[in-house]
């Protein structure tokens, strides 16, 4: 495992080349260096698998980065079955991402740039998982946050993508405000941020309390939540979500990956690695699972009325999110993790698929599309897939972990377990209907644009439509790793985890698995059968059903008014207290008045001085005399 | 003997002559010339000083001022003449470049 070093090092080697010559010289080839440098990456990635799942580790400091007193940070590296988990995640998808970009972003003017950036976050996103510490990983976290910034706000002279990226910037600001407090009680109370020292001796401050704002508070539960804080805003969960639908509008292919498939689920792995830290708080735990259940009702709920394909699929991405952290919150961090690695495939490949019929359609509105399966065929069979899988159809990706999930909750000992399995289990119904709701809208039925631009519908070049069908391989088959002993396999994915963040104890019968399965599967077909029924077969139905509930469908619709809330009690009295105090007095009236004050003084008081010199030498002359008649008088009558 | 009064009484005469020639006349040569006499009338204090302390150092202190001078009078008038040259005038109200 010598050299998995090359794993970061690639793409930021591909990074600087890009950002250097890529205006002048590279051009339209940039994309060699980025996906030369991510597949050598991907390579790397492989050979560290391997090696992990032969036993090897690696946990070495390179770098001495910071040394002030007892302060010492290092640069280095943990490569452990959790971390090798995520470097095949984040490879592989970036990797066929890459590919796929080279057709979506054919032509564009910043073409450079894109692989630029695009190579720059999977610089960022490989150091936030291979870090040993937790400065570093906090580098990585800050790193992936700029290049989605950048990456959100591509297309930055479009006044709505660079809102998006300064509200999706904004908004993590409070999560990792948080993230950096509890970094710093990290520090304070174990004297290091290494993880190794950290999770060694946490046992030692189990029952420890801390004095929080005057009251005394649990420490471990204390830096579990402001380490989540961090979770809550990268990985957009309630209430910090509302960055991630807006952060569609950036180029498709940074949806997937950056808002799909790695950087929103860096909070998941957080969470797994900080894992000994929360499991000493019960309260965390709850919290976590909280969150994440009510987030993934919420953002499922949200989705099956809206219109626009990418946001549709964004607001999935919550609800998978919120998944994975439900399955945290019980203690089934593997579970959580396991998730988190089939939904990067199927829900990079829902992107993907999506940004194909934009390709196609030049629309994000699923009103003004319909009928495309017979123009795009490949498009159409993946994103079916995906579908499936995200779905939780049974044999596909996407089952496995969410039933693994479903189950675990059920079983758990966490006091909400029970409730977060109800909600995980309704989930699983809006699930499949708004994923197949919006396959019947966009793929069948009559093409709702205009004869022109039916005219224009084309299936993708091969070299976007190449890695739709590798992804959808990894769709249909990444959670065969994982299949549980219920049903015969080896449940090898969480045992390849287990040393890393454990075992949960389930309690439950083969009876109530089998129970919990097949109420989760039944209630999933339910979802796609209600989904082919409104709008396969009875089109008018759900115009009806919006009509009899319109005060629902108005709330849904609306995102449940968040927006509207942030901005009525964050974003106006910001507003307001920035142009009527910062602006109005305290730089109108102070600031100016001392900027502008100083030198119109100096001028009043040099445009006096100034009379002085009048130019005329006869003048200086007199002056002069006239001093010298003053010094001699003074002397004379002294 | 010329006692040594009327001396210092003419070297004031002198020097008052060039201190208001100077600060009168516009004429840039006839400054000149005042200052020039300025610098005589000191001369002649300097030299009836010397003579009545019997003291010869104020005689040298006169040859180094006349020498001074010389070489004063000459860049004086090469300043004269390329300020004529530029303003085609001697005349000073017209040289008042360094107004502020």
């Amino acid at each position: 495992m010598n050299n998995y070093l090359l794993i970061p090092s690639l793409p930021l080697a591909a990074f600087l080349i890009n950002i250097l010559l890529g205006r002048d010289f590279l051009k339209e080839k940039a994309h060699w260096t980025s996906i030369l440098a991510v597949a050598g990456s991907w390579v790397v990635a492989v050979m560290t698998l391997v090696d992990v799942y032969g036993g090897g580790r690696v946990n070495e400091d390179l770098y001495t980065w910071i040394s002030s007193g007892g302060f010492k940070v290092s640069v280095g590296f943990l490569i452990d079955p959790l971390t090798a988990v995520m470097l095949i995640v984040v490879t592989t998808c970036a990797t066929l991402i890459h590919i796929y970009a080279v057709g979506y972003m054919h032509g564009d003017k910043g073409y450079y740039r894109f692989f630029a950036y695009l190579s720059l976050f999977t610089f960022c996103m490989l150091m936030l998982v291979m870090a040993n510490n937790f400065l570093q990983l906090y580098f990585g976290w800050e790193g992936v946050g700029l290049c989605s910034y950048f990456l959100i706000g591509f297309w930055f002279d479009k006044k709505s993508a660079a809102d998006a990226g300064k509200k999706a910037f904004i908004v993590n600001r409070f999560g990792d405000f948080g993230f950096g407090l509890g970094v710093i009680m990290i520090f304070l109370t174990f004297g290091t941020l290494d993880y190794t020292p950290v999770f060694g001796q946490v046992g030692g401050f189990a029952l420890n309390t801390v004095n929080f704002l005057g009251y005394d508070v649990h420490l471990m539960t204390l830096i579990a939540l402001l380490l989540f804080c961090g979770s809550i805003g990268k990985s957009a969960q309630m209430p910090l979500h509302v960055w991630l639908p807006d952060a569609m509008e950036g180029p498709t292919p940074v949806s997937a990956l950056i808002h799909a498939a790695t950087m929103v689920t860096a909070g998941v792995f957080l969470v797994a690695r900080c894992n000994p830290i929360f499991s000493l708080s019960e309260t965390a735990l709850i919290v976590v699972a909280l969150i994440g259940a009510i987030t993934s009702l919420f953002a499922a709920t949200i989705a099956i009325v809206q219109n626009d394909i990418k946001r549709i699929i964004a607001y999935s991405t919550l609800s998978h999110l919120g998944l994975m952290f439900l399955a945290c919150g019980v203690g089934a961090y593997a579970a959580g993790i396991f998730h988190l690695y089939t939904h990067a495939f199927f829900k990079a490949l829902l992107f993907l698929a999506a940004g194909s019929v934009i390709h196609a359609v030049h629309t994000n509105d699923i009103q003004k599309m319909g009928g495309l399966r017979k123009y795009m065929p490949v498009t159409y069979a993946v994103f079916f897939l995906a579908a499936l899988s995200a779905g939780g159809v049974p044999g596909f990706a996407g089952f496995f972990s969410k039933d693994e999930i479903i189950w675990l909750a059920y079983a758990s000992h966490s006091p909400v377990g029970k409730f977060v399995w109800i909600i995980g289990t309704i989930v699983a119904f809006f699930t499949p209907f708004y994923s197949f709701r919006l396959i019947f809208l966009t793929f069948h039925g009559k093409f709702r644009g205009t004869h022109e631009e039916e005219h224009h519908l084309h299936e993708s070049p091969k070299v976007m439509t190449i890695p739709l069908m590798l992804l959808a391989i990894g769709a249909v088959a990444a959670g065969w790793v994982g299949i549980p002993h219920l049903l015969g396999g080896g449940a090898n994915f969480a045992e390849f985890l287990k040393p890393v963040v454990g075992h949960p104890e389930a309690h439950g019968t083969h009876a109530e698995e089998w129970a919990v399965m097949g109420i989760s599967v039944l209630i999933g077909f339910a979802g796609i059968g209600l989904a082919a029924l409104f709008y396969l077969y009875r089109p008018e139905l759900p115009v009806r059903v919006g009509q009899m509930f319109s005060g629902i469908y108005k709330v849904l619709y609306n995102k449940y008014y968040v927006d509207e809330l942030y901005s009525f009690i964050i974003v106006r009295p910001t507003i307001w207290i920035a142009k009527n105090i910062l602006i109005g007095i305290t730089d109108a009236r102070i600031i100016e008045a001392i900027v502008n004050g100083v030198p119109n003084a100096i001028g009043v008081f040099s445009q006096g001085l100034r009379r002085i010199q009048t130019g005329f030498l006869q003048h200086y002359a007199t002056i002069m005399a006239a001093g010298v008649l003053i010094i001699v008088a003074l002397m004379l009558l002294r | 003997m010329v006692p040594l009064n009327w001396y210092l009484m003419l070297s004031t005469v002198v020097f008052m002559i060039g201190v208001f020639g100077f600060l009168t006349r516009r004429n840039i040569i006839i400054m000149f010339m005042s200052v020039e006499l300025m610098l005589n009338a000191v001369n002649i204090s300097l030299v009836s000083f010397s003579h009545y302390l019997q003291d010869m150092r104020g005689q040298i202190l006169v040859f180094f001022i006349i020498t001074v001078a010389a070489a004063e009078a000459a860049i004086g008038l090469a300043i004269i003449i390329a300020l004529f040259r530029n303003k085609t005038t001697a005349h000073v109200d017209e040289m008042n470049e360094m107004k502020g």
